[in-house]
């Protein structure tokens, strides 16, 4: 037991051996292209902005003492060349494509009552102290889940601007929405995010 | 009055823009009456913070945790 745990450590001693382990690069690569296809919708551009990261995050693999460092790199580099081809890209969308369906739309009135008012279940909670939140690692794992459960045209503008941190203008540029058709996304997208993180994480799984 | 789907609206849209003076009070007189868009509004800034602790990677993943065991 101890021998084959002192195996497993060593692979990631160093950040050379991120070179070595085919499946670590893979799984890695996949979780890049999953979210460099999300934000450009073009495979072939995603390929080649993920591509182009692994590259440039290699090169100075020797540099890194961990995989979690090594990952905050390569998905660092990663963003900094999506940003890059979004903002050189002007890719035109329809909008209703980008609007949502209208199954997403019931969906999301279901929480309010005809006259726009909270239905009493889904009314906001106070939450907890979040900066303490954000210290405990099985946050983040909620946290990651309901943005993964947001639809894909709400997910790609709420990460374009929360995580890539591009603003209103060029996020509108970028997918051909109208200001206040993006306000409409980030609204619902927040209201998805709330309820998520509420129920799965300050009513709930807390404890988990 | 607002609707309180109005006022997540204008809590959302908080994070985009600077709102107008009308906007400000009138999302302050709801969220002074409505607890449930006061946490709505409150939970904005939280999100906000855990996207840019997420996006900086500055957490505690369970890579982190690997490391520390070596």
């Amino acid at each position: 037991m101890t021998g084959s745990t002192s195996q497993a450590e060593g692979k990631q001693l160093d950040g050379a051996s991120q070179l070595n382990d085919a499946d670590y690069l893979e799984t890695l690569r996949q979780q890049m292209l999953k979210f460099a296809n999300l934000q450009i919708s073009d495979t072939h551009l995603a390929e080649d902005a993920v591509q182009e990261a692994l590259i440039g995050a290699l090169k100075k693999a020797d540099s890194f003492g961990g995989r979690s460092a090594f990952k905050t790199w390569v998905f660092a580099i990663l963003k900094n060349k999506i940003a890059d081809v979004l903002r050189k890209r002007q890719r035109l969308a329809e909008v209703s494509e980008l609007m949502g369906s209208d199954e997403d739309d019931e969906a999301l009135s279901s929480l309010f009552d005809k006259r726009g008012h909270w239905n009493p279940e889904d009314k906001p909670n106070r939450w907890g102290d979040p900066e303490d939140s954000f210290k405990q690692q099985q946050f983040w794992v909620v946290f990651e889940t309901c943005l993964n459960n947001l639809p894909g045209n709400q997910a790609k503008v709420f990460m374009m601007r929360e995580y890539i941190g591009l603003n209103t203008d060029e996020i509108c540029k970028e997918v051909d929405l109208s200001v206040s058709n993006l306000h409409v996304m980030l609204h619902r997208a927040r209201l998805k995010l709330q309820k998520c993180l509420e129920i799965k994480w300050y009513d709930g799984g807390k404890h988990a | 009055m607002l609707s309180c789907h109005q006022a997540t609206r204008l809590a959302s849209e908080a994070q985009e823009r600077p709102l107008t003076f009308k906007e400000k009070v009138s999302l302050k007189i709801h969220t002074m009456m409505c607890a449930g868009c006061r946490n709505f509004e409150t939970s904005m800034n939280t999100l906000r913070k855990a996207m840019q602790g997420f996006a900086s990677g500055n957490y505690d993943s369970p890579d982190n945790k690997d490391n520390d065991q070596q």
